[in-house]
C-alpha cells in the first residue's frame, strides 16, 4: 500500500470526487490559488479552475451560507473553515440553517454539503487557534460529524462525506497533517458511522479521538510491557456514533477510559461514559475515566501547552488506575 | 421605465388583495387561538413581494424573512397549504415542522421564511452561485428588512454577491422599525440603498407602496441579474400597519404616523392606477375582492379540517 501524508489524502479525496461529480465545488479562505493554509487543497485550483474552486473573502457566515444555498440548489459544496476556533463566527448558519433546514421544512430539502475544519493543540498556536470544539457540533441534530485520525480514514471518510446527502462536519487535526500512513490504492471509502478497533486488547477499552488515537496506541504499547492488554477504539464518526462497537468492546474488556483534546465538561467523553453507564453498566468492572486537558483555554508557551495536552503517559496512568 | 402591462398589473393587484385578506384572516385565527406560536404579518407591505415576484420565472428562487407569508403566496405557494402550516397541520408545506417563521415551498422556489434576522441572505447568495455554476439562468430574490441591514450576515452576503457578480436581487423592505426600534435609533445613514455603493453594486431607493415604481426598479434588477451583470440592492420604503408580531401593543409609534401611512396604502393607490389606465373596472375589482375572499375562506377551511400530524412524525426528516 502506498504511504501518503494526511494532508495529501485530503487533496486526493477532494480531487477524486471533483473529477467524479461536476456538482462538487470547493469554497473557502485561501483554498484556491494558494492551495490552503496547510496545503490541504493544493493543486485543485489548477486542476478544476476558479469557477469550481473559489477563494472567498474572510466572511465565514457568507461562505457557509453560500454553501448551504448552493447545496439547496443542486450542487455538492465543500466549504472550509480554516480553524474550528473560528466557527463561532458562522455558528448560526451551521446550527440554525444547515442543521435544521431539512427538518423544519418537512423534508423538502437535501443539503449535501461538507464543512471541513481542523482542531488541535501542539503547535504553540495559542488560545484562539488550538481548540477542539467537536462536541459543539455533536450536540446538534441534523449534523453528521467525523473526526478521522489517519490518512486512510480522512481519505475514506471525506469521500463518503462528499457523497452523503446530508451536512457532514469533517473535523481534522492540524498536527496530523504531516503524518504519513498507508492508504489503499484506488477507490477507498470509509463508511460514516462505523468505528474501528485500532488495536485489539482484553483488559481495558480506550476510546480515543483524532490525534489521541496515536497517544492511546503508544500507551497501549507501554502497558503491554506490564501485562495490561489495551483495546484502542477509534469512533471515527462522532455523530451518529457506532454504539454497537463501543458496547461490544466494553462488554469484552469491562473497563473504559476515554481520551480527547477537548475539555471534559460536556465533552464527547461524557457522552461515551453515559452510554457505557446506561447500556453497558453490567459489563463494567471499574469506574469510567476520562483523560482530558485542564478546564482552561489552550496556553501558548511550549512548557504550558505540553503540560496542558493529554498524552500517552496520562492515558497510561488512567488505564493503570482502572486496572488496579 | 418599464411599466406593468395590464395583465401583469392585474396579477399583481390580485396577489396584493390575496395577501392582505390572507394576513387579516391569520390575525383573526391567531386571536381566536386557532394558530399557535408567533405570527408576524405583512399587512401594508404587500407591494414588494407582489411586484417583485411578478417578474420572476417559476424556476427562480425567493428567500424571505420572519414576515414572509407574502413572498410565499406571491411566488406561487398554495394558500391552503400555507394556512395549514400556520395551523400546525399535517397538510402544511412543512408537515407542521416549521410554522410561520420556517415556511418553505421548494416546488415554487420558496427557499424559506427565516426566523433569524439577516441569516437568509448568505443562503440566497449560495443559490445564486449554484445558478451561475450550473448555468441555470435562475435569479434569486432575497428579501430582508431595515433591521437585518445591520447584521454582519447581510454585509457579508452583499459583498460576496458583488465580488462574484451573482444573479441576486436584494430587496430591503424598509418599514422604519427593527421590531420596536425606529430606524433613527438603529441606523445613522438615512438610506440602506446608499450602502450598495460601497460594494460597487447598484443601489435604488424606491417608494415601496408605489407598485409601478417598484415594478420598474425590480424589472431592471431582474434583467441585470439574469444577464450576468450582477446584483442590485433595492430599498423599498414601506410600512406595516400591524405590530411587529401579533399582540404587539405598538406603544412605540404615534397614531398620526399610522394615519399618514394609511393614506399611502399601496392597495388603493394601485387600484386607482389600474382604473385610470383602464386595466381594471369597478365590476372586475369587486370580482377580484370576492375571489380573494373565497380563496382565503377555502384555505382556512382546508387548514381547520386538516388532521394534526402524528406526534411521532416529530422523529422524521432529520436526515435525508
Amino acid at each position: 500500500m502506498p504511504e501518503i501524508r494526511y494532508v495529501k489524502a485530503i487533496a486526493d479525496a477532494i480531487g477524486e470526487e471533483m473529477a467524479r461529480d461536476e456538482r462538487v465545488i470547493l469554497l473557502g479562505e485561501d483554498v484556491g490559488a494558494p492551495g490552503g493554509t496547510f496545503g490541504a487543497t493544493k493543486g485543485l485550483h489548477q486542476q478544476f479552475g476558479g469557477e469550481r474552486v473559489r477563494d472567498t473573502p474572510i466572511s465565514e457566515t457568507a461562505i457557509v451560507g453560500a454553501a448551504i444555498g448552493a447545496a439547496a440548489n443542486g450542487l455538492r459544496p465543500i466549504v472550509e473553515i480554516m480553524f474550528m476556533d473560528f466557527i463561532g463566527t458562522c455558528w448560526d448558519q451551521v446550527v440554525n440553517q444547515m442543521a435544521k433546514m431539512r427538518y423544519m421544512f418537512g423534508g423538502q430539502m437535501r443539503l449535501p454539503l461538507v464543512l471541513r475544519t481542523h482542531t488541535g493543540a501542539g503547535l504553540n498556536a495559542g488560545p484562539q487557534h488550538s481548540g477542539s470544539l467537536e462536541a459543539w457540533a455533536v450536540h446538534v441534530p441534523g449534523l453528521k460529524v467525523v473526526m478521522p485520525s489517519t490518512p486512510a480514514d480522512i481519505k475514506g471518510l471525506l469521500k463518503s462525506a462528499i457523497r452523503d446527502d446530508n451536512p457532514v462536519i469533517v473535523v481534522e487535526n492540524k498536527t496530523l497533517y504531516a503524518m504519513k500512513g498507508e492508504v489503499p490504492a484506488g477507490e477507498h471509502l470509509v463508511p460514516i458511522g462505523r468505528a474501528e478497533v485500532k488495536r485489539e486488547g482484553k483488559d481495558v477499552t480506550v476510546v480515543a479521538l483524532s490525534r489521541m488515537v496515536h497517544e492511546a496506541l503508544k500507551a497501549a504499547e507501554l502497558l503491554s510491557k506490564d501485562g495490561i492488554s489495551v483495546e484502542v477504539l477509534d469512533p471515527r464518526t462522532l455523530s451518529p456514533l457506532d454504539r454497537d462497537a463501543l458496547l461490544a468492546s466494553v462488554a469484552k474488556t469491562g473497563r473504559l477510559v476515554i481520551a480527547h483534546e477537548a475539555w471534559g465538561p460536556c465533552g464527547f467523553g461524557a457522552e461515551v461514559a453515559a452510554i457505557a453507564a446506561d447500556a453497558g453498566f453490567r459489563s463494567l468492572k471499574a469506574p469510567v475515566r476520562r483523560v482530558t486537558p485542564p478546564f482552561t483555554p489552550v496556553p501558548f508557551s511550549p512548557p504550558m501547552e505540553k503540560f496542558w495536552l493529554p498524552d500517552a503517559g496520562k492515558i497510561a496512568a488512567a488505564v493503570r488506575e482502572v486496572c488496579a | 421605465m418599464r411599466e406593468p402591462t395590464g395583465e401583469q398589473g392585474l396579477a399583481i393587484y390580485r396577489m396584493m388583495r390575496l395577501i392582505r385578506r390572507f394576513e387579516e384572516r391569520v390575525a383573526e385565527c391567531f386571536a381566536a387561538g386557532e394558530i399557535p406560536g408567533f405570527i408576524h404579518l405583512c399587512v401594508g407591505q404587500e407591494a414588494p413581494p407582489a411586484a417583485v415576484c411578478a417578474l420572476l420565472a417559476p424556476a427562480d428562487l425567493v428567500s424571505a424573512t420572519h414576515r414572509g407569508h407574502g413572498q410565499c403566496l406571491a411566488k406561487g405557494a398554495d394558500p391552503r397549504r400555507v394556512m395549514a402550516e400556520l395551523f400546525g397541520r399535517a397538510t402544511g408545506y412543512c408537515r407542521g415542522k416549521g410554522g410561520s417563521m420556517h415556511l418553505c415551498d421548494m416546488e415554487h422556489g420558496v427557499l424559506g421564511t427565516n426566523g433569524v434576522v439577516g441569516a437568509s441572505l448568505p443562503i440566497a447568495v449560495g443559490t445564486a452561485l449554484a445558478s451561475r455554476i450550473r448555468g441555470s439562468r435562475q435569479v434569486t430574490a432575497a428579501f430582508f428588512g431595515d433591521g437585518a441591514a445591520n447584521t454582519g450576515a447581510v454585509h457579508e452576503a452583499l459583498n460576496l454577491a458583488s465580488v462574484w457578480d451573482l444573479p441576486v436581487v436584494f430587496v430591503c423592505e424598509n418599514n422604519g422599525y427593527a421590531e420596536f426600534t425606529p430606524q433613527s435609533v438603529h441606523t445613522k445613514a438615512g438610506s440602506i440603498a446608499e450602502r450598495a455603493a460601497a460594494y460597487r453594486m447598484r443601489g435604488v431607493r424606491v417608494d415601496g407602496n408605489d407598485v409601478p415604481a417598484l415594478f420598474a426598479a425590480a424589472a431592471e434588477a431582474v434583467d441585470q441579474a439574469r444577464s450576468g451583470q450582477g446584483p442590485t440592492l433595492i430599498e423599498a420604503m414601506t410600512y406595516r400597519f400591524r405590530g411587529h408580531h401579533e399582540g404587539d401593543p405598538m406603544a412605540y409609534r404615534q397614531k398620526a404616523e399610522l394615519e399618514e401611512w394609511r393614506a399611502k396604502d399601496a392597495l388603493p393607490r394601485f387600484r386607482g392606477w389600474l382604473l385610470d389606465r383602464g386595466h381594471l373596472t369597478e365590476a372586475e375589482d369587486a370580482r377580484l375582492v370576492a375571489s380573494a375572499q373565497a380563496e382565503v375562506d377555502e384555505a382556512t377551511t382546508f387548514a381547520r379540517e386538516s388532521p394534526w400530524p402524528a406526534p411521532e412524525a416529530a422523529l422524521e426528516d432529520v436526515h435525508a
